[in-house]
């Protein structure tokens, strides 16, 4: 082992090297947040000729409550959360249901609704847009919240059946059968019995479908359109996105840059309380 | 099973293969279908056209110039983004070197595998967003002021090398994910075959080119085809970051951003479906053809 660790020794710059490397690499992922808060605090002056990184000459949180109030920024927080809290909580209810009936019954085409589900991972959501669009408007739910949270979770089902249907697979047939000799209805089954149990995995889907629809961006910009009435509807993305690239708003970048702090922020605290589920719910997704 | 299987199957299945159907599994074939007509928002008029859209679509310079971004991307972002990645989750998971003849993570990994997947959380659209100021074209960019240290002139980022810089956000999204992709396989490998290679005197760099890469030939596999689906869309990005959304001069326009202007803005119903119908074909075809080469020579383990 001695001649082992001399070698090791002479890979010292290596070592060195590559830990550069990964300090350099932290610090491109966290400066430019870092910047997106502070730039909240400054001027437009200080955002346009200033030096980036520079620190903003005073804090007067004033930018904040522009976003918020004069940017609409607070109509499109709460939208977005109402959007995200329906359809997050329809894709988990309805989702668990076909999974758990797909995972635990036999029935016959319960192998086909299986693979239709599932199929749906395979298609981009461009090939269906301008048809969705349509079937969206014939519906009478263009520019609702009710037609893009019903969208969400359609959209949303297949991930999320695929993977429940593997969990509730690995459940003990135990218990299941202890509580059926004790009358219980496949219902109460279900509820009571079942979804407790099957709580880690609905923990790391549940997470994963909420930054899921937060961050969507195509699905808003497609079914919410603008227009007077319309924009009151939009969602916090679209609406960022609105204010960045629209002329007229440019006199106020630090309200910008306070919309952006007020959206990421959230999901910074959610993923550091959640991250070791996020980390292993999205990569297991990958391997499937 | 007991009385009442099938009401209960069917009550719980009824909501969601229904919302599935209408949403998703319809306008999976209306694409097909309204892709073969000459349908604008402004006429209730849809006349069968067979594939006119189709050749329309081929004779569009505009649909080839996308095209040619989505293989720049195609090709570009897997490469350097699973290169980052294998190099990073290596320095992760044994850049720390040997004790005991076990491989340990460098100082701190725990940290680095935190903050590296942080992006991935955050929506494509406020990335793009703060990334205007990183590419800004003067010297209150980010970039442009970090390279005045090195006396580099003012570069118009987004003007010139829009593709490049939409690129460069991409690959900063996606490295983290795959970071501990590769480190969660890395960590599946058995220990036994390191420390034979060890024992053998090999060094980590060794290690990493003979042992560690064969070993996650699967794993690296799955992160091409979902790096290059992710080629394929960009959507977000172009909207909210290029010049002109595609812009300057179509310079960094891509596919899906074609399809949401023709159909939603547009109204061209036919055509944008055509357009969504090529852009499905193009994506499972490469997903086929990148999971089928290579499995004759699969390692076994």
């Amino acid at each position: 082992m001695a001649t082992i660790t001399e070698k090791q020794r002479s890979f010292g710059i290596l070592n060195k090297l590559s830990h550069v490397a990964l300090v350099v690499w932290a610090i491109l992922i966290i400066y430019p947040l870092i910047f997106t808060f502070l730039a909240a605090f400054k001027s437009n002056t200080e955002i346009f000729v200033g030096n980036p990184f520079a620190l903003p000459s005073n804090y007067d949180w004033s930018s904040f409550a522009r976003a918020w109030n004069e940017a609409h920024i607070g109509r499109y927080f709460t939208n977005s959360v109402i959007v995200v809290l329906f359809s997050t909580a329809g894709t988990m209810l309805l989702g668990a249901m076909a999974a758990y009936v797909l995972a635990r019954y036999e029935f016959i085409g319960n192998r086909f609704i299986y693979f239709l589900f599932i199929a749906g991972l395979a298609f981009p959501v461009f090939l269906t847009l301008t048809p969705l669009y349509l079937v969206v408007e014939q519906l009478g739910l263009l520019g609702t919240h009710f037609g893009l949270i019903l969208v969400y979770i359609a959209y949303s089902l297949p991930f999320t059946i695929f993977f429940l249907t593997a969990f509730f697979k690995t459940l003990p047939n135990a218990v299941a059968e202890a509580a059926m000799i004790d009358g219980a209805s496949h219902t109460r089954l279900f509820f009571r019995v079942m979804m407790p149990m099957a709580k880690p995995g609905l923990v790391s889907i549940t997470i994963f479908n909420i930054i899921g629809q937060w961050n969507q961006y195509v699905l808003p910009v497609s079914l919410l359109p603008g227009g007077e009435e319309g924009e009151k509807k939009w969602l916090l993305t679209q609406g960022i996105a609105a204010i960045s690239t629209s002329a007229g708003y440019q006199a106020d970048w630090p309200a910008l840059f306070a919309a952006l702090s007020i959206a990421i922020i959230p999901m910074i605290i959610v993923y550091t309380i959640f991250q070791r589920q996020i980390q292993s719910g999205l990569t297991a997704g990958a391997v499937k | 099973m007991r009385q009442g299987k099938y009401p209960f199957v069917i009550g719980f299945l009824l909501a969601p293969v229904v919302l599935y159907s209408v949403f998703v599994l319809w306008p999976i074939f209306g694409a097909a279908q309204v892709s073969t007509m000459n349908w604008s928002g402004l006429s209730p008029k849809r006349d069968f056209v067979g594939l006119d859209n189709f050749s329309k679509l081929l004779a569009d310079d505009k649909v080839w110039l996308a095209a040619k971004h989505h293989v720049f991307l195609l090709v570009t972002l897997p490469v350097i983004t699973i290169a980052l990645a294998l190099f990073f989750a290596f320095l992760l998971n044994m850049g720390g070197g040997t004790r005991g003849g076990v491989m340990t993570g460098v100082w701190g990994s725990k940290f680095y595998r935190v903050v590296f997947f942080l992006p991935q959380v955050l929506a494509v659209v406020i990335v793009g967003v703060i990334f205007g100021r990183v590419y800004a074209p003067d010297g209150s960019g980010i970039l442009n002021r970090f390279l005045h240290v090195f006396g580099v002139k003012d570069v118009y980022w987004m003007a010139d090398y829009g593709l490049w810089a939409i690129l460069g956000v991409l690959v900063w999204q996606a490295v983290g994910f795959y970071v501990v992709l590769f480190a969660a396989g890395m960590s599946s490998i058995p220990g036994e075959i390191y420390e034979a290679a060890v024992m053998d005197g090999a060094s980590r760099i060794t290690i990493f080119f003979r042992v560690t890469i064969p070993m996650l030939k699967e794993t690296v596999k799955v992160a091409w085809v979902y790096l290059g689906i992710l080629a394929m869309d960009a959507f977000a990005l172009v909207m909210v970051l290029t010049i002109d959304q595609g812009g300057p001069d179509g310079a960094t326009s891509v596919l899906p951003v074609q399809i949401y202007q023709a159909g939603i803005l547009k109204s061209q119903y036919g055509y944008a479906s055509a357009l969504g119908v090529a852009l499905a074909v193009f994506t499972i075809i490469f997903a086929v053809l990148s999971l089928r080469g290579g499995k004759r020579d699969a390692i076994e383990h």
